[in-house]
């Protein structure tokens, strides 16, 4: 096995026990994005030298007998919308093309603090908008899996660089599935924790009632990891919940046995392809051998959940993306005579497509005369949403449905409707309107493509989320397939 | 039913967004299909319901109202296109 095929927990044994070093970790990580990168485009920039460093360091602590921390000396990527000081941070935008960072993001801080060796920056939907990479200025990420495909998105480059063993695992962001999404189409497990339960701050805000940061992992283990490292309160985001954080890594031999699982019926109808539900028909008679019991359950908002969610993203996206004003940081126009030609030409000519249409549609829906139709319509949908998986959780540990209605689809196959694209979201986004923790796992390969199901939980309920995905995992071996690059 | 042309203008202007004509009949058309799919959301009866904004509930969070000082001040005021003398510039309103 190649260094850079090791998950956290075997990488960090090696590095304490010293039969590996850091700097062989590194080395075999940037060599591996120095071969596959021209294919796949998960990179939008590298910092070797640094990491090359920081891994001479810590292998100078071990070698003095030094206790190393469980990241320490262990390289990862990030995904670009998350703020690195010293490496460039362009959210995939043009309008950030040459925007440096002078602050760490509090997740960076606390990976830093942690000893882990950020490798580079990873390419996504520019400002997180979209389910493909394709929306990225700099150029789509392509799967692993098949070149030609979508690696899903926004957080593809991310997923698609820890499957392609460029890294040993990343950090992504999810407003409406972007990590969910992504570690389906690619095979990766990808935790989107509960709203509020991994500090934002210097994350580049999307959809600020929605945006979570989380883990993509080549298995559960290495996302219980990272959640431990990222997770609980910080005074810089004050949306943070001031809760103890567990170490979800004890959950790992609890398995399923007493856990009740709820299959919502709203979720397996006429839009999922059907190879994808064989796949997790199984997974699910999987579960049930483990001992795990299943109950039909009706999300009977669910189907809503889309139309709500393309009313609030994009009002709370309008609004953030007011901040790219051309004068205090990012893209400036030089064809601007005045104040207000200063704002819309450095718009026009920094954001893309993607990002024009979400700032109208949420203008829009935002505009006298329309609030109360869509936005207010919306965020009171939001609560029967809400209170729709309260109820469905207080009768069932978990919840299981699929991450996307089919594999990965080919690139440019969406890109002429931004309505067909957003409809590829339908099984994510509800789960953010709702704040509840989810993870995509890898359930199977449709067509040498993988499946990836979600397991749902309530409000901080990440633990049964791990409990049930460690237990799976355990018997079935999806994530120990490579793709051939 | 369709945006027009001044509608698309209209929200364009308020989104500080300098649009082509021809953008403004792709955005013209693209904007009325996502309006029209989240029209679904009318069929659910939402008399008496409350808003969600904050989905977990909390509240209120304050801390002290201390000031520190920040580390990069020069380095913030060099990120914008002009400067001059740790200051901003910009062109005029008019």
């Amino acid at each position: 096995m190649e260094l850079n095929q090791l998950t956290i927990r075997e990488a960090h044994e090696k590095l304490q026990k010293g039969e590996i070093s850091s700097l062989d970790l590194v080395n075999a990580c940037s060599e591996r994005i120095k071969k596959t990168d021209k294919k796949l485009h998960c990179f939008l920039a590298t910092d070797f030298d640094n990491a090359i460093k920081q891994a001479k360091e810590v292998d100078k602590k071990i070698k003095k007998g030094g206790k190393i921390k469980m990241l320490e000396g262990i390289p990862c990527g990030i995904k670009d919308l998350i703020l690195t000081k010293g490496i460039t941070t362009t959210a995939s935008s043009k309008m950030l093309e040459n925007y440096v960072p002078l602050f760490d993001a509090t997740v960076i801080k606390r990976l830093k603090d942690n000893g882990a060796i950020i490798l580079g920056k990873q390419n996504c939907d520019a400002w997180g908008h979209g389910g493909s990479t394709e929306n990225s200025d700099f150029g789509p990420t392509h799967n692993p899996w098949d070149l030609e495909r979508v690696p899903g998105g926004s957080s593809g480059g991310s997923a698609a660089s820890t499957i392609s063993d460029q890294v040993i695992y990343s950090l992504g962001t999810d407003t409406g599935g972007s990590i969910r999404c992504p570690a389906a189409h690619c095979g990766a497990v990808g935790m989107k924790p509960t709203y509020g339960r991994v500090p934002r701050f210097g994350a580049v805000a999307m959809g600020s009632s929605l945006d979570t940061i989380g883990p993509l992992a080549k298995c559960v283990d290495d996302a219980a990891i990272v959640l431990n490292a990222i997770a609980g309160v910080d005074e810089k985001d004050s949306t943070t919940l001031p809760k103890p954080v567990p170490d979800y890594t004890q959950m790992k031999d609890k398995g399923v046995k007493g856990l009740t699982i709820g299959i919502p019926k709203e979720a397996f109808g006429k839009g999922l392809q059907p190879d994808v539900k064989e796949a997790i028909n199984i997974a699910v008679r999987d579960l049930e051998k483990l001992g795990a019991k299943f109950k039909e359950v009706s999300l009977k908002y669910l189907d809503y959940g889309l139309a709500c969610y393309y009313i609030i993203m994009p009002s709370e996206v309008s609004s953030n993306l007011g901040r790219y004003d051309g004068i205090r940081y990012g893209h400036q126009s030089n064809k601007a005579d005045n104040l207000f030609e200063i704002y819309t030409k450095s718009r026009a000519e920094g954001f893309g497509a993607e990002a024009k249409r979400r700032i109208m549609i949420g203008t829009y829906v935002l505009s006298a005369g329309y609030y109360d139709a869509y936005y207010k319509k919306a965020m009171q949908v939001r609560t029967l949403i809400k209170e729709d998986f309260e109820k469905v959780l207080s009768e069932v540990d978990l919840i299981l449905i699929p991450t996307s209605p089919r594999p990965a689809f080919k690139l440019g196959e969406n890109t002429s409707d931004p309505l067909t694209m957003y409809l590829e979201d339908i099984y994510t986004v509800t789960i953010n309107m709702a704040g509840v923790p989810a993870m995509s796992l890898p359930c199977g390969f449709v067509n040498n493509l993988p499946v990836g199901m979600q397991l749902i939980a309530k409000q901080l309920g990440e633990e049964k989320i791990f409990q049930a995905a460690y237990a799976y995992e355990k018997v079935n071996g999806w994530n120990k397939l490579k793709p051939k690059i | 039913m369709k945006l027009t042309k001044a509608e698309v203008e209209k929200i364009a202007k308020l989104s500080r967004l300098e649009l082509t004509e021809k953008e403004k009949e792709l955005y013209a058309n693209q904007l009325t299909k996502v309006l029209d799919y989240v029209d679904k959301l009318k069929s659910i009866d939402t008399e008496n319901v409350e808003i969600t904004a904050q989905v977990t509930g909390l509240e209120n969070v304050y801390r002290g109202d201390e000031i520190s000082q920040c580390d990069y001040q020069k380095e913030l005021i060099k990120q914008s296109a002009e400067s001059e003398d740790n200051l901003i510039k910009t062109k005029s309103v008019f």
